[in-house]
């Protein structure tokens, strides 16, 4: 892909930070944040990244958003170098975090659209018509004259969402835009993400979330990142696809006793290819992945073997949490911070 | 919920009208620089402004100011037994006068970083768009100044009616005393400027740091009592900053003949004055370039552009 047609553009890229409490006093410690991440966005693409907490994603937005200089490497939105061409970089981007809900709380949700609009050097026309439009679409246009501080979070986050877009930016870096909303709320955001990408099909729009569903269903192409590497970048289709061979299972079964030995595991059991376990109140959510249905009596057997009983079974699709599980032998829920130590906890 | 009482009329573009035209006009709505300063302004004035309960406004920005000069005044008055036609009466209370606009200048800037980022937490949203940073926050300062400027125009005004301070048309020297506002204007918020790039590098506590710098500065400015009285090695704080150069170029552009006898810097006629102003402020501006500059870089080196301290 030549670069001129890229929308972003990554080389590499490594951002170390200095984290205060070393062992001894004074003593600087250093966490790997992004540990040298190379992607390449097309134009007019919806591309999401997905990870578990603390994988870097807002680390990386951050980047590419001109708040954060990589520790190395170079990045290049719209074809410019986000570390020396930064206003220039500025004027065609724009990036909201979710769960944002800051804001200059004396301000109308109108003064405040209308005052970024005009750091963007918006002309007044353009002001009025994209405001309304845009207020009208997610459902604030009548609370436009009331105040930030007066507005419920979920609004307030819907005011930030927008204040995204009314620059008509090149590339949009959204971090996480659903987090904390409601299930509603949640879902005009993405159809207004689908919207202005199908109205604007020469924009970029870059994602980050942690949740699987809303990538699938919204990524054209995403990018699985964990502790600061990227491990696979396709379309979600391809992503699946990859899984046809494997046959999955939910289970639900009685809490199991310890393993005996290290030999032990379900891991271990022939036609079992990865397992991850969720222990809840009073049972505990097996997800496993077998070479066939066959294997399955085994593994039944080796769960009644360690005191448990089965609550139910159920055969699924492949969705991009199998994918995840699949690469990196954890759930996706899973906080990064954890040792993973055997049955996929 | 409900909340009424905040809700604007429909159609009452009150605050944005103005500003809205001036950023309409077309050689404006090219300049970045431009747009961040006016815009910044116009923030500015929302928010220094309360117009939400004009009596609080008006009590926090002018009574107070006014009331702690009256404080200064009455201690005055009990120490020299009342002596307010002394020279050295004027030199306190104008020194004071203008040193709102002092402590505005200083603190203004640094206030409005560390606001933006710890209380609205809006640094994210603003250091990601186009605007330009030190413009903004010259306009977010220039708010603060709008308002300090008012206080002191009170208190003066106050002084001359009250207490007798020596001013009058005659005294006034109108060329100097636009000099020096000038001046004035550019080497404080040169100052401020500095002042508030490296507020970048702290944490939220550095909200207070312009106000502990102008407040510690306060008795070398020459403010509270002539440099002559100070030990030669505090006097030499006094004589680099600043501030002291703009509040004697100030009080003897009002006073004229009224204030000889109390000239901090005799040596000095206005015309020097001036120049050591002008140069100050030739100096600190490319200074506060290069500050804010670096600031910035480093501040994206470290992470803490948006910084919100944890409570
Ligand atoms: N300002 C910071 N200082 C130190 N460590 C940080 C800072 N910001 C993020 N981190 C760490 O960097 C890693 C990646 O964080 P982040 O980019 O926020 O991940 P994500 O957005 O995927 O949850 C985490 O381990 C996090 O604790
Ligand atoms: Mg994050």
């Amino acid at each position: 892909m030549s670069s001129i047609s890229l929308a972003v553009e990554t080389h590499d890229v490594r951002r170390i930070y200095k984290i205060r409490g070393g062992k001894r006093k004074g003593e600087a410690k250093t966490l790997i944040a992004l540990d040298g991440v190379s992607m390449e966005v097309p134009r007019g693409e919806l591309f999401g990244l997905l990870g578990p907490n603390g994988a870097g994603k807002t680390t990386l937005i951050k980047i590419l958003a001109t708040l954060l200089l990589p520790s190395s490497g170079t990045a290049k939105v719209d074809g410019l170098d986000v570390t020396t061409q930064t206003q220039e970089v500025r004027r065609r981007i724009s990036m909201v975090s979710g769960g944002e809900t800051s804001g200059f709380g004396l301000l109308t949700v109108e003064e405040n659209l209308w005052m970024f609009a005009r750091f963007y050097g918006l002309d007044n026309k353009t002001i009025k018509s994209r405001l309304a439009e845009m207020m009208q679409m997610v459902g604030i246009y009548d609370r436009r004259s009331t105040k930030i501080s007066d507005l419920s979070t979920g609004l307030r986050q819907k005011m930030n969402f927008i204040r995204g877009f009314i620059s008509d930016p090149r590339v949009v870096f959204l971090d996480e835009p659903t987090l904390g909303l409601d299930v509603t709320a949640a879902r005009d955001v993405r159809d207004f993400v689908k919207d202005w990408m199908a109205q604007n099909p020469d924009r970029t729009l870059l994602l980050t979330t942690h949740y699987m569903a809303e990538a699938d269903e919204l990524c054209d192409r995403l990018a699985i990142i964990d502790k600061g590497k990227t491990l696979i970048c396709d379309s979600p289709e391809n992503l699946k696809r990859r899984l046809q061979s494997e046959t999955l299972f939910n289970l639900k079964i009685q809490p199991l006793r310890k393993p005996t030995s290290p030999e032990d595991v379900i891991e271990a059991v022939p036609g079992v290819r990865s397992v991850t376990i969720a222990d809840q109140i009073d049972f505990s959510e097996l997800r496993l992945s077998l070479e066939g249905e066959d294997a399955l009596p085994a593994v039944l057997a080796h769960l009644s073997g360690r005191g448990s009983g089965l609550l139910s079974l159920e055969k699924r699709e492949p969705t991009l949490e199998d994918v995840f599980t699949q690469l990196v032998g954890r759930r996706l829920d899973e906080d990064t911070s954890q040792n993973s130590t055997g049955e996929g906890r | 919920m409900i909340t009424l009482s905040s809700a604007r009329p429909e159609g009452d573009h009150r605050p944005m009208g103005f500003a809205d035209r001036l950023l309409s006009l077309p050689f404006v709505q090219r300049s970045d620089a431009l747009r961040s300063f006016i815009l910044g302004a116009w923030l500015g004035w929302q928010i220094e402004s309360n117009w939400a309960d004009p009596l609080l406004f008006a009590v926090y920005s002018f009574a107070r100011p006014l009331a702690s000069v009256m404080i200064l005044v009455v201690m005055y008055s009990v120490i020299t037994d009342g002596a307010t036609q002394q020279p050295i009466f004027a030199y306190i209370y104008l020194g004071n006068a203008l040193y709102i606009i002092v402590g505005g200048m200083l603190a203004g800037i640094s206030w409005a970083v560390i606001d933006d980022r710890e209380h609205y937490r809006t640094a994210k949203q603003l250091y990601t768009s186009p605007l330009v940073g030190y413009a903004y926050l010259c306009g977010r300062g220039a708010a603060r100044l709008l308002i300090g400027t008012i206080s002191t125009i009170i208190v003066t005004v106050f002084g001359v009616l009250l207490f007798g301070i020596p001013i009058t048309f005659g005294s006034i020297d109108l060329p100097f005393l636009i000099a020096s506002i000038v001046l004035g204007l550019t080497t404080l918020s040169g100052l401020g400027l500095i002042i508030g790039a490296i507020s970048f590098q702290l944490g939220r506590n550095a909200w207070q740091a312009g106000e502990l710098i102008s407040g510690a500065l306060y008795l070398f400015a020459g403010a509270l009592f002539p440099l002559d009285i100070l030990p030669p090695v505090l006097r030499e704080i006094g004589l680099i900053f600043p501030a002291t150069y703009w509040l004697e170029a100030m009080r003897r552009a009002l006073l004229g003949a009224n204030m000889i006898g109390f000239q901090t810097f005799a040596a000095l006629d206005n015309t020097a004055i001036t120049f050591i102003l002008l140069a100050m402020s030739v100096g600190l501006w490319i200074s506060a370039a290069f500050v804010y500059r670096w600031s910035m870089r480093q501040a994206r080196e470290k992470g803490v552009i948006d910084l919100e301290t944890n409570y």
